[in-house]
């Protein structure tokens, strides 16, 4: 085991190398290439050290492992206390890996102020490593907002024409999101004595009182996932923000959502889960057919990559709020596997931004944003497919009408990225600038070839991310399960009447999405359906990539 | 004959002290031929400092003198030792600046220490009598300052609105004073407590007198919707007026509201509870939704600080031990973000003359990086945002409402907090996202300026890593003040 206070290092190294920063003086040449000299090496060093205490992380405990705990807020059981499980490592581990890829990725497109640009930037990787690690409501809530300091400079310095608009938009929405929690996070202080949340996770909460604090955590999770129909913000600060911005964004941003549903809302409010979840599958339906339908018109390649996101979040919060082992796996892997391919995705049109501040084409180019498109779709093989099967998997246990109206998504996801890799690479040459165009360079082979490697892997060879995670997720489940048990008992008279009526009619006839008297059926056997679904989901990937 | 008993001196000597080193000073500065300003300015602040040490040698226990109307306890050190730190940053901030402004009058300093005298004896107060006693001290020597720029039409104007609004708050305050005299037979705060709490049901005078009394007060701390005066005395008077303004007399206002919710209506909280709760709503409403429009940045900060004191009502109408040690915490840190800011407005000048608009401050994170980071930092605490120490200040607010069930109050206040992060959020936009414009703010030089904006920014960035010292002597204050449960 490791013997020092290794995740506190994790967490305030970046502002070690902020304090530093801070130092540097000298003409702007000088300050420029130093401040980027030290964020890079600073976030590579946070990356060691992070890969260091994953060797040193016990995969088959479903315990927080590297536990600190200090005294904070002096007359107030709050206290600073971090830790780690098979969830949150995986977190840690995608914000430090993206952390040095943004950092190299705005090597040459930022020019001016780069040293407040490293400092955002490394400042935004402390808080969001802080938040990942923190096992104290607080202290998760104080790293969860303080987000928003680095990013909201980020996005209104470096960003684009409506910069001003978008990251206004971004910080007033998810600030709105978050001081709901906040309430919330103190009643549960007020009512049961502590904010540490393994103690939270084994509270028994009248249900009623936890439907009030789920909804309150909700209104700060739906909108950082970002869940329809709150997710405008997304595409304006996606378009807008430098494009390491956006990759940080789209990477680990957009996950803190959803490891706030796995982390907070299901395990201390297990009843309310359960109540809302049939809610939860209609808005992510909606999510994922509507966002992809709208990024199949976008003409502006982030803003359908920013679409694409909110419809791959809809697949995490269906696994989530599906609440069985597939469910949890498939929303896990979604959101790692979508911090690497949508980063890389936003990457690629950095690419083409930085040579033309448009778009167009070149081969080592054009096999990169390939790799990276098709694993987006979800092909087999990929990091993608993955998520997304595990998720529909999942689903098919709880609800068969969500599960074939998310699969549409899938489909419409194949649309439109395949429709934007055609007008980006197979084009006609009209410009001459574009032709022109030279093809990646060294630096951007060096970001790019450890994300394709990451993709394949975690395609290829999915249980060494599963298996760590698996316990913590157990975890979770176990807690659920009692909620979910009831449910199905009080449920199951009214579900067996209903299933001798539906054996007669065929399966397509079920009208809407997410009515209580279906989602009985399909829950009375869950032991049963795995097997037949198990090919389903498939055929229908094969027949898509043909 | 009654036989004449010399009161007990010593829990008032920090006032007596003060009172006497003021007219000392005053008598300095009229024997001297030329303009004593700095030396007096100087002198006011050891003074201040001298003060503030035997304040924090006397105030440990609660002793009570002058035949009970005079109290010295923790709770009074705390806000006390708030309000002389305030004081003496005001003076200070105030050197260079008269200087500029041809307001080098040593009477400047002099009448901030009255006012001082006026505040520490309001803190002080457990009687109707010393407490309207110490409210007019106060009130007098701000009237004056208010309008010390005589040949400024804006400050006049300011002077004279918020001294005939003062005299209309004072009014009222006394004939409710009267009226809670007339009802109860007392004027001592603990006598009233003891005959209210016996009381039952309460007659209607007693309730008209608590009222009446609460908007003089609220008078004072400008809470709407006794605020109209605020917006043009904090943009009439000078810069470093406003500041004294903003910080010590509404902390010590705070501090006699708390005193007089806590004793002698200790027994009524249902009756005051509704009353503070709706000045708190209505001060956070407008507070953030009246700043949105603003161009100048001392209106806007005036509409700040009423908001401010909306929060601070919020932990107020908690109406218990946890709402008491917000509200000090929470002046604490809002003291330091009012330094903070007053500071870097204090630097905003142009060729030698001062600017006032919001958007003079465009380009300022290009050409002074540190001085907009500062701003960057008071801002962000400002609204709230953690890490920084504004959050904290909110959050034990808002952490003593839900406790004792305000959930409304609560949200409320978090949305308008959102409301006002905007216009916060404006005033970082122009420093960095805007091109700057042709010309740049002078350099900023003042160096005692610098050392303010640069302690209160580091202290705002740092207090999440040290709360204790604060938290711990808040948590010990709170505990002196006498909490009466309601009946």
């Amino acid at each position: 085991m490791i013997s020092f206070p290794i995740l506190s290092l994790l967490v305030f190294l970046p502002l070690a190398g902020v304090l530093f920063l801070l130092f540097v003086r000298g003409d702007a040449e000088t300050v420029a290439r130093n401040s980027r000299n030290t964020a890079l090496l600073t976030s590579l060093f946070t990356f060691g050290l992070s890969i260091y205490m994953y060797m040193g992380f016990d995969g088959t405990s479903a315990e927080l492992q590297f536990v600190e705990k200090l005294p904070w807020l002096p007359g107030l059981n709050i206290n600073y206390k971090v830790g780690v499980d098979g969830i949150s490592i995986f977190f840690v581990l995608l914000s430090t890996f993206l952390t040095p890829i943004c950092i190299l990725a705005s090597w040459e497109s930022i020019e001016h102020r780069v040293k407040e640009y490293m400092i955002s930037f490394l400042l935004l990787e402390t808080m969001m490593l802080g938040m990942f690690c923190a096992v104290d409501l607080m202290l998760f809530y104080i790293f969860f907002e303080g987000v928003l300091i680095p990013m909201f400079v980020i996005i209104g310095v470096w960003g684009g024409k409506r910069r001003v608009y978008s990251a206004f938009k971004f910080f007033l929405y998810t600030l709105l999101g978050s001081v709901l929690m906040l309430l919330a996070i103190l009643y549960l202080y007020n009512t049961y004595g502590t904010t540490d949340i393994p103690e939270l996770s084994n509270l028994a909460i009248p249900a009623n009182v936890q439907k009030w604090l789920w909804l309150a955590f909700l209104a700060s999770f739906a909108v950082k996932v970002p869940m329809w129909p709150v997710h405008t913000w997304l595409p304006d600060a996606h378009v807008e923000a430098p494009t390491a911005g956006s990759v940080i964004l789209a990477g680990v941003l957009l996950k803190m959502g959803g490891y706030g549903f796995l982390r907070l809302s299901l395990p201390v409010f297990p009843d309310a889960s359960v109540y809302y979840a049939p809610w939860i599958f209609g808005f992510s339906v909606i999510a994922v057919i509507y966002t992809s339908l709208v990024a199949l018109a976008q003409e502006d390649m982030k803003k359908l990559i920013a679409y694409s996101s909110v419809a791959h979040m809809g697949f995490v919060t269906i696994g989530i709020f599906a609440m069985n082992q597939n469910g949890f796996d498939g929303a896990m892997f979604q959101m790692l596997s979508h911090g690497v391919v949508s980063a890389a995705l936003f990457l690629c049109v950095g690419v083409i931004y930085d040579r033309l501040h448009t778009r167009e084409i070149v081969p080592k180019y054009a096999t990169i944003f390939m790799v990276f498109m098709l694993a987006s779709v979800g092909l087999p093989g990929t990091s993608g497919f993955i998520g997304e099967f595990l998720v529909l998997l999942g689903a098919y246990q709880v609800n068969t009408t969500v599960t074939a109206l998310a699969a549409t998504g899938v489909v419409l996801g194949a649309a439109y990225m395949l429709y934007l890799y055609k007008r980006v690479v197979f084009g006609e040459l009209v410009k001459s600038d574009v032709k022109a165009m030279k093809d990646v360079d060294g630096r951007e082979i060096a970001i790019f070839l450890p994300m394709i490697g990451l993709v394949f892997w975690m395609g290829i060879y999915p249980s060494s991310f599963t298996a760590p995670m698996a316990p913590a997720l157990g975890k979770v489940l176990e807690r659920v399960a009692p909620a979910r048990q009831a449910l199905l008992e009080a449920r199951a008279p009214a579900a067996a009447e209903k299933k001798a009526e539906e054996a007669a009619k065929t399966a397509e006839e079920q009208p809407a999405v997410t009515t209580e008297p279906e989602a009985a059926p399909a829950e009375a056997e869950p032991a049963k359906e795995p097997e037949k679904t198990e090919e389903e989901p498939k055929k229908k990937k094969g027949k898509k990539h043909k | 004959m009654i036989p004449f008993i010399a009161p007990d001196l010593m829990p008032a000597f920090p006032e007596i002290s003060l009172a006497i080193l003021a007219l000392m000073l005053l008598m300095f500065g009229v024997s001297r031929k030329e303009e004593p300003f700095q030396a007096v300015s100087n002198l006011s602040i050891f003074a201040l400092l001298a003060v503030g040490a035997m304040i924090c040698r006397y105030c440990g226990e609660t002793v009570t003198t002058f035949n009970g109307m005079f109290i010295s306890d923790s709770f009074g050190g705390f806000m006390k030792m708030l309000v002389i730190a305030g004081s003496a940053v005001s003076i200070l901030m105030a050197a260079k600046y008269a200087e500029r402004q041809r307001i080098m009058r040593f009477e400047y300093p002099i009448l901030i220490l009255f006012a001082t005298l006026g505040m520490l004896l309001m803190i002080s107060a457990n009687d109707l009598i010393s407490l309207y006693m110490g409210l007019e001290m106060q009130s007098l020597p701000l009237y004056v300052l208010a309008a010390i720029q005589r040949d400024s039409i804006k400050s006049t104007e300011g002077g004279l609105k918020y001294f005939v609004l003062g005299a209309l708050s004072s009014g009222m305050l006394l004939y409710g004073a009267s009226l809670l005299y007339g009802y109860t037979g007392v004027t001592n705060f603990d006598k009233m407590a003891t005959i209210l709490a016996a009381s039952a049901p309460l007659s209607l005078g007693v309730i008209v007198g608590m009222v009446m009394l609460i908007s003089g007060l609220a008078f004072k701390i400008s809470a709407v919707p006794f605020h109209m005066w605020t917006p043009d005395v904090y943009e009439g008077a000078p810069t470093s007026v406003t500041a004294f303004f903003a910080i010590a007399p509404k902390i010590a206002a705070l501090a006699l509201l708390t005193r007089v919710f806590m004793g002698p209506f200790g027994s009524m909280v249902a009756e005051w509870q509704q009353i503070v709760v709706v000045l708190a709503i209505a001060s956070m409403v407008l507070g953030s939704v009246a700043a949105i429009g603003q161009t100048n940045i001392k209106r806007l900060l005036a509409y700040s600080s009423i908001g401010n004191m909306g929060y601070a009502l919020v932990g107020l109408a908690s109406a218990s031990a946890e709402g008491v040690k917000a509200v000090m915490i929470f002046s604490a840190i809002y003291m330091v973000m009012t330094i903070g800011t007053f500071a870097i407005v204090l630097m905003m000048k142009q060729r030698e003359r001062m600017l006032e608009e919001i958007a003079d401050l465009s380009g300022l994170g290009v050409r002074q990086p540190m001085l907009a980071l500062a701003m960057t930092v008071m801002m962000f605490s400002m609204a709230g945002i953690p890490p920084l120490a504004g959050f904290f200040g909110k959050l034990f607010v808002f952490q003593a409402a839900v406790a004792q069930g305000l959930y409304w109050l609560a949200v409320i206040g978090v949305i308008t907090s959102v409301i006002a992060a905007y216009y916060y959020l404006r005033i970082i936009k122009v420093m960095y996202f805007e091109e700057a414009g042709d010309e740049s703010l002078d350099p900023a030089t003042d160096v005692r300026l610098n050392v303010l904006a640069g302690v209160s920014t580091v202290a705002m960035l740092l207090f999440i890593a040290l709360p204790g010292p604060l938290l711990a002597s808040a948590d010990a204050a709170a505990k002196s003040i006498a909490i009466f449960k309601p009946k």
